[in-house]
C-alpha cells in the first residue's frame, strides 16, 4: 500500500501531501505521524497542502485530529500553501480549522516552528532559574 | 410543424428563383436603410444574404422545423452573424429586420412560381411566415444573449479595475476600496486579494475601507470571508477606516470577533510594519542631512 | 431541460469517491465554470458522495452538464437505497453528525451550490439533487 512520505526537516516533520486523497492514505498517514513525532522529538509538523485542488471535510476533519495529536506530543501543526480557491472554499463549508496554524509557504511555516521554539525555550529556561 | 417531403414547392422556388430572391431581398435591405449606419458594408451584406439562401435551400427538402437538424448550419450561422452584430453596435431592430425583410422576396417567388396550386401556394406561404419567424426570434435570442454577456464581462472588468491592490511594503498589501460595494464588486475584489497574497507572499493585508459610504449585510459577509480565507492561506488582514454605521451593520451580524481593525490606514500600516518586524522611527535632527 | 452530457457513477468505495471528484471536475471546467466556482462544485460532489457511501451503503452518482436556454450548468444527483433520513431539518444542521463526522457536508453543500434538494423516505433511500450556474 502507498503512503505520504513524512520528511524530517530540523526539529521539524514535512508531509506533503500530493495525491488526491482515500481514507487508508488518510488513516496511515495519522499512525505515522504519531510515531515519526515521538522517534524524531519533532516540535513541529508542517503540512503542505499547496498541490491539493480542494479540501473537504474529511480533509479537514484530518488536518484537526493531526493538529490536536500533535499538540499533546508537545509539537505544533502548521498548515501551508492553502490555495486562495480552496480557502473560499473551506470558509463557505463551515470549516475553521480553528485548532491548526497556517503559514502561506513551507518557509514561512519553518520560521513559525522556529520561532515557537525559541520563545518556548527561553520559558523553560527562565523556570530553572 | 410536420415535414411535407411530398410538397417541395418552397425547396423548387429557392432552386429555381434563388437569384431573383438574393436580388430582391438585397434591394429591400437597402432601402429600409441597412447600410445606412456606416456599420456594414454592401458587400458584406451581400454575402451574408447569399449565405443564408445558400443554407436555406438544402435545409428545406425535407421540411420547414427550423428545429431540425438540417437546419443546424444556418442557425449557426445566425447566431454567428447576431453576436457579431450585437458587439459591432447594431441595434436589436436592425438585426431582426435582417431576418425579417426575407419574407415578402419568398412570398413573391412563391407566388409568382407559374403553374403552382393555390392551396399549395397559400400553405408554402404559411410554411414561409413560421419558418422565417423562427429563424427571426432566434437570431434575436442570441443577439440579446450576446449582450448580456458583453454586460457581465464589462462589469468585472469594472470591478476589477477599480480596484488594484497595492504593495505597501515587502509582504504587506493594501486594498483601497472606494464607492458602493455590493456582494458581486466585492467577490471580484476579494478574489484578487487572496490571489495577490499569493503572488507577493504577503503576510499582511490591509483592507481600507475608508471610502465605503455603506455596507449591507452581504458585502459585510463577503468582507470576512475573506479575511478567513486568507488566514486559512497563512496571511493576516487589518480592516481600517470602518465607518461607526459599518460597525453597527457588523456587530449586528455578530461579527465583531477575530477582526483587527485600526481606525486609519496609517493605524493599520504601522501595526502591519511591527508585525513584519519593522518600525517607524523619527530622524533625528542631527542625522538629518543639512539643507 | 434535457441534460447535455450524463455521466453515471457507482459508488462503492473511497476511491470511487475520488473519481466522481475527477469527473466532475472535468465537467465543470467543460461548462467553464471559474476556478472558485469549479472548487466549490467539486467539493459538494465531495461531501455528497461520501455520504453516500458512510450512510447510505453505497449509491450512484449521475453528473449532469444542463442548460436553461441562457446559462449552462452542472447537476449533481446522488441516490442511494439507504436507511435514508428521518429529520432532514436536523440532518442539514451544521455540526449534527450521527457517524463522528463534523457535520459540514449537507449544509456546506447547500452553501456551496445554487440549487439543492433532499428527497428522502426512511427505509427507502436518499436522493441529494445540488446545481451549479455559470
Ligand atoms: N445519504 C445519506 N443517508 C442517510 N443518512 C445521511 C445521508 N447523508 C447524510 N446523512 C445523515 O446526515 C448527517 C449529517 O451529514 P453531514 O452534514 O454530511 O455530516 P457528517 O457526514 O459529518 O455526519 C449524517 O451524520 C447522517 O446521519
Ligand atoms: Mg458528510
Amino acid at each position: 500500500m502507498d503512503r505520504i512520505p513524512i520528511l524530517k526537516l530540523g526539529s521539524a516533520l514535512l508531509v506533503t501531501i500530493q495525491v488526491d486523497m482515500h481514507d487508508r492514505l488518510a488513516t496511515a498517514l495519522q499512525e505515522d505521524l504519531t510515531e515519526k513525532i515521538v522517534s524524531a522529538r519533532a516540535k513541529g509538523v508542517l503540512i503542505d497542502i499547496s498541490a491539493l485542488e480542494i479540501v473537504d471535510s474529511f480533509i479537514g476533519r484530518m488536518l484537526d485530529h493531526i493538529a490536536a495529536i500533535s499538540r499533546m506530543l508537545d509539537a505544533e501543526t502548521v498548515v501551508v500553501g492553502m490555495r486562495p480557491a480552496v480557502a473560499i472554499t473551506l470558509v463557505e463549508l463551515g470549516l475553521s480549522l480553528s485548532g491548526v496554524k497556517t503559514a502561506l509557504n513551507v518557509e514561512r511555516g519553518m520560521d513559525l516552528i522556529r520561532r515557537r521554539l525559541i520563545e518556548t525555550e527561553a520559558a523553560d529556561g527562565a523556570g530553572d532559574e | 410543424m410536420i415535414a411535407r417531403p411530398q410538397s417541395n414547392l418552397l425547396a423548387a422556388t429557392l432552386a429555381e428563383q434563388g437569384t431573383t430572391i438574393l436580388s430582391v431581398w438585397s434591394d429591400r435591405l437597402k432601402k429600409s436603410g441597412a447600410l445606412a449606419s456606416g456599420r456594414i458594408r454592401e458587400a458584406e451584406l451581400q454575402t451574408q444574404c447569399r449565405t443564408v439562401l445558400d443554407l436555406l435551400t438544402p435545409a428545406v427538402k425535407d421540411g420547414v422545423d427550423a428545429a431540425q437538424p438540417a437546419f443546424a448550419p444556418l442557425r449557426d450561422f445566425l447566431a454567428d452573424l447576431s453576436r457579431s452584430r450585437a458587439v459591432q453596435g447594431f441595434t436589436p431592430s436592425e438585426t431582426a429586420t435582417f431576418v425579417f425583410s426575407l419574407k415578402q422576396p419568398l412570398f413573391e417567388a412563391v407566388s409568382g412560381t407559374k403553374g403552382a396550386d393555390p392551396t399549395d401556394v397559400m400553405r408554402t406561404t404559411w410554411d414561409v411566415t413560421q419558418l422565417v419567424d423562427a429563424l427571426g426570434l432566434q437570431t434575436i435570442e442570441t443577439f440579446q444573449k450576446s449582450r448580456e454577456e458583453t454586460i457581465i464581462r464589462q462589469q468585472r472588468e469594472i470591478a476589477e479595475l477599480s480596484t488594484p491592490v497595492v504593495k505597501l511594503w515587502d509582504g504587506v498589501l493594501a486594498l483601497p476600496l472606494i464607492g458602493t460595494l455590493d456582494s458581486q464588486r466585492t467577490q471580484v475584489v476579494m478574489e484578487n486579494l487572496l490571489e495577490s497574497i499569493v503572488s507577493e507572499s504577503a503576510e499582511i493585508a490591509i483592507i481600507d475601507i475608508t471610502g465605503v459610504p455603506t455596507v449591507d449585510t452581504l458585502t459585510a459577509q463577503h468582507l470576512l470571508k475573506t479575511v478567513s480565507a486568507a488566514r486559512l492561506m497563512g496571511a493576516d488582514c487589518i480592516i481600517s477606516g470602518i465607518r461607526p454605521q459599518i460597525a453597527q451593520t457588523m456587530v449586528h451580524l455578530g461579527v465583531e470577533l477575530n477582526v483587527v481593525s485600526k481606525a486609519t490606514l496609517a493605524d493599520a500600516f504601522a501595526l502591519a510594519l511591527k508585525r513584519v518586524g519593522r518600525t517607524v522611527v523619527a530622524v533625528k535632527a542631527r542625522e538629518l542631512p543639512a539643507s | 431541460m434535457a441534460p447535455v452530457t450524463s455521466d453515471r457513477m457507482e459508488v462503492r468505495s473511497s476511491d470511487d469517491v475520488v473519481r466522481v471528484r475527477q469527473q466532475v471536475r472535468a465537467r465543470a471546467l467543460e461548462v467553464g465554470l471559474s476556478l472558485v466556482d469549479q472548487t466549490k462544485i467539486v467539493t459538494a460532489a465531495s461531501e455528497l458522495a461520501r455520504n453516500m457511501l458512510d450512510y447510505g451503503g453505497g449509491g450512484v452518482a449521475t453528473i449532469e452538464v444542463v442548460s436553461d436556454g441562457i446559462r449552462r450548468g452542472l447537476r449533481l444527483v446522488f441516490d442511494d437505497q439507504g436507511p435514508g433520513i428521518a429529520d432532514i431539518q436536523l440532518a442539514l444542521k451544521d455540526g449534527f453528525t450521527s457517524g463522528g463526522g463534523l457535520g459540514l457536508g449537507l449544509g456546506g453543500a447547500k452553501r456551496l451550490c445554487n440549487e439543492f434538494s433532499i428527497d428522502s423516505k426512511p427505509g427507502e433511500g436518499t436522493r441529494v439533487t445540488c446545481a451549479r450556474w455559470k
